[in-house]
């Protein structure tokens, strides 16, 4: 078993609980991990990415090469193409939330970005806000997108949904069944959309 | 032997190794990617119950000054740093392998090569050569937190502190680390040599000797070092050398198992058996090392000639920027594979300041005040958040050199006729590095106007607790500027116009004038309500 992933977003959107959900559940299935993370100045608003790595054998590179990433899962459409070049261009997938977080002056136009994102054969855009309101958790955008994306991930559903557990546990019984059923929807429409 | 599986990012690896191995303090200065080290110490259960200190230090020099002195009473330390703090540093820094350790002393420095987070990428490994001090490199998470017990024992073995060099790669990225056992603090223990630590000339020429006589030792150590090795394949046409991460990036090209010998390097001076039976053996040597070529320029030496050498020299790796596992592939000619190309559209997203960060509010009174009235090239900047000042929208900021130049920038600006002459620093800056400039600029009484941006944090690594919090009015005063020419203000929008008037009237004061736009960081304010309201 071996998926290497990109996850892509705009600093403080939230990639970086995707990838401690997925660990856990790594971890918990004693898989080998590396994850590179990408911290300073460019969280300030700026892209940021983290390249993520599980496997059942040990992994040697943190940085995925070009060309060999299996998923890429993005909580912003833009973002998600930016990492095109890092993408299996046979077998990847790309998971991606629909919604553009605008804060530069030369974002592109809504719809050349869609139909960009038509162009790919492999992929999933899934509108992550829509979906986090329909469950009654607003700000659970991202794990929606980690839902969908975890179709493409050969990682034990259950042991994704205990991690939530495990990571938002402190925060409450309610924030915990929130961000599940964020993660379940996002699922159930990636399994609809496939 | 307790085996324990954990994850953890390069920085926190190391952190907890220490913790594990017996440490008494960490001192630090926050700069990225190493700032996690001392994070991660400050959160840790086990340092709080075992007392071990673990606040941040006014800047990179007190820090490893600090970690020298807490050596000297014979405990372990370990000052941590980014790799332009090392500059910072690099008085006791390099004196420190003359006067060598008493308790174990780690120096651990994260170097940032392709620039992530930096002004520059230079390489640490030379100073440290430089600093006749033995490295460790750690190619992976679990060899930084080995290589932590390993490097206290080398430390107290040989009477020297010990460099430790990690990279963004390896301090950012998250891998799972089988833990050890912890074991005890040190005891209080002066040197046997109570002049051990004086560095007058007469003591300091023996020091030294004593320094260079422990090289061959070093050497030694290295050529039985458990991460370095010879690795023998039968295609002798090519020999490699692979230093730190670029192991791994090697590894991930051949599946583990290169056609071609391999040495690998993770701790130095250089194993010189392994790299003669390489030369002797093969006909040609790649060397790969994240950062500068050090390797490969010893190994070529002045005149080039007994083995050839590839590398970043000579141009099958670039010269400059971080290594990656496709880099590799095109200097060993291997088959590339590619992804599709990045659609046309997709526009830069540069990092900028945080809506409502109180810096804009300041740069957009001081646009109004000084670059519209006098032109764009009289504010001189520092290191922080603030930096982008010199991005659209405000294009302000006309220097960036190191922590504290504004002012003594600013200065030399206004000796030579300019005016005005602005500087731009953050109040954790300020503390840093700004005061000593400041006095140089009352001593002269310089024509200058100095901005004490103060969020009342170290914004840009995080925010972490600022040595400057509630001290700047006393610091700048005790300084001896004039209390009249210190001016506090709230950069706010409302407030435009008054800041606009108070720093034109400051303008026009021919002498020394600190502004303080003071408002709290947006980040900093926004984690305390959160924290509050759990």
């Amino acid at each position: 078993m071996k998926c290497d992933m990109i996850l892509a977003g705009v600093g403080g959107q939230g990639i970086l609980s995707i990838a401690t959900i997925f660990g856990y559940a790594a971890v918990e299935s004693g898989l080998y991990l590396k994850q590179a993370e990408v911290h300073g100045m460019s969280q300030r608003g700026g892209d940021v990415q983290s390249h993520f790595r599980i496997s059942d054998k040990p992994i040697w590179s943190d940085l995925v090469p070009m060309g060999k990433a299996d998923l890429i899962i993005s909580v912003e459409p833009m973002e998600s193409l930016r990492y095109l070049p890092w993408l299996n261009p046979e077998t990847g997938w790309l998971v991606t939330n629909a919604n553009p977080f605008i804060n530069i002056g030369n974002y592109p136009d809504q719809e050349a970005l869609t139909a960009e994102l038509n162009k790919l054969q492999r992929k999933i855009v899934i509108d992550g806000d829509a979906i986090a309101k329909e469950v009654n958790n607003p700000r659970g955008m991202n794990m929606v997108v980690a839902g969908a994306a975890s179709l493409f991930v050969d990682l034990d559903f259950e042991l994704i949904k205990k991690g939530i557990n495990a990571i938002f546990g402190s925060k409450g019984e309610e924030i915990v069944k929130s961000n599940i059923d964020a993660i379940v929807a996002g699922r159930e429409f990636a399994e609809k959309n496939r | 032997m307790t085996k324990k599986k954990m994850l953890f990012l390069g920085d926190e690896a190391v952190a907890q190794a220490a913790i594990d191995a017996g440490i008494s303090g960490f001192y630090a200065y926050p700069g990225t990617p190493s700032t996690e080290i001392m994070e991660y110490a400050q959160g840790s259960k086990t340092a709080a119950e075992r007392n071990i200190h673990r606040t941040w230090s006014a800047n990179e020099k007190t820090a490893v000054e600090a970690a020298i002195g807490m050596s000297y009473a014979g405990k372990r330390s370990m000052a941590m740093m980014k790799h332009v703090g090392l500059n910072v540093a690099m008085d006791p820094f390099v004196n420190s392998g003359v006067t060598g350790a008493n308790g174990g002393c780690i120096i651990t420095v994260a170097d940032d090569p392709s620039m992530h987070s930096s002004q520059d990428e230079q390489d640490s490994r030379i100073l440290a050569d430089f600093a006749l001090l033995p490295i460790l490199e750690p190619s992976n998470q679990q060899e930084a937190y080995d290589m932590v017990f390993y490097g206290y024992d080398l430390s107290e073995k040989y009477k020297t502190p010990v460099f430790m060099r990690l990279t963004t790669r390896l301090s950012h990225s998250r891998a799972n680390v089988e833990t050890r056992d912890p074991r005890p603090q040190n005891e209080i223990k002066l040197p046997e040599d109570k002049r051990q630590f004086v560095l007058l000339p007469a003591l300091a020429k023996k020091s030294y000797k004593r320094t260079l006589a422990n090289q061959k030792l070093l050497l030694e150590e290295s050529e039985k070092a458990p991460w370095n090795k010879y690795i023998d394949a039968p295609d002798k046409s090519l020999g490699i050398i692979a230093c730190g991460l670029a192991y791994n990036y090697l590894m991930e090209n051949f599946d583990g198992k290169s056609p071609y010998p391999v040495v690998k390097i993770s701790q130095y001076p250089a194993p010189k058996c392994y790299v003669e039976k390489l030369a002797r053996e093969c006909g040609k040597i790649l060397v790969l090392e994240e950062g500068m070529p050090m390797i490969e320029r010893q190994l070529r030496g002045l005149l080039d000639r007994d083995v050839k050498v590839i590398g970043r020299m000579s141009g099958e790796v670039p010269r400059d920027g971080e290594l990656n596992p496709n880099i590799i592939a095109e200097a060993l000619g291997l088959k590339e594979t590619f992804g599709a190309p990045v659609p046309e559209l997709v526009a830069p997203r540069p990092p900028k300041l945080c809506p409502g960060c109180s810096h804009a509010d300041f740069y957009a009174a001081f646009v109004d005040a000084v670059k519209n009235k006098y032109g764009d090239g009289h504010l001189f900047g520092d290191i922080g958040c603030y930096t982008l000042g010199a991005l659209p929208p405000f294009q302000a900021v006309n220097s960036c050199l190191d922590m504290g130049a504004s002012i003594t920038m600013a200065k030399g600006a206004a000796d030579s006729g300019i005016f005005p002459a602005c500087a731009v620093i953050g109040d954790s800056t300020f503390t840093h590095s700004g005061m000593t400039g400041l006095l140089d600029a009352v001593i002269d009484n310089a024509n200058i106007v100095v901005f004490i941006s103060d969020n009342s944090t170290t914004g840009m690594t995080g925010g972490q607790k600022s040595h400057a919090e509630g001290r700047l009015f006393k610091i700048v005063t005790g300084l001896g500027v004039d209390p009249a020419h210190v001016r506090i203000v709230v950069p706010t929008k409302q407030n435009h116009d008054e800041m606009v008037k108070v720093i034109t009237e400051e303008v026009e004061y021919n002498g020394v004038s600190v502004i303080i736009p003071q408002r709290e960081c947006m980040q900093t304010l926004r984690r305390k309500t959160k924290a509050a309201k759990k």
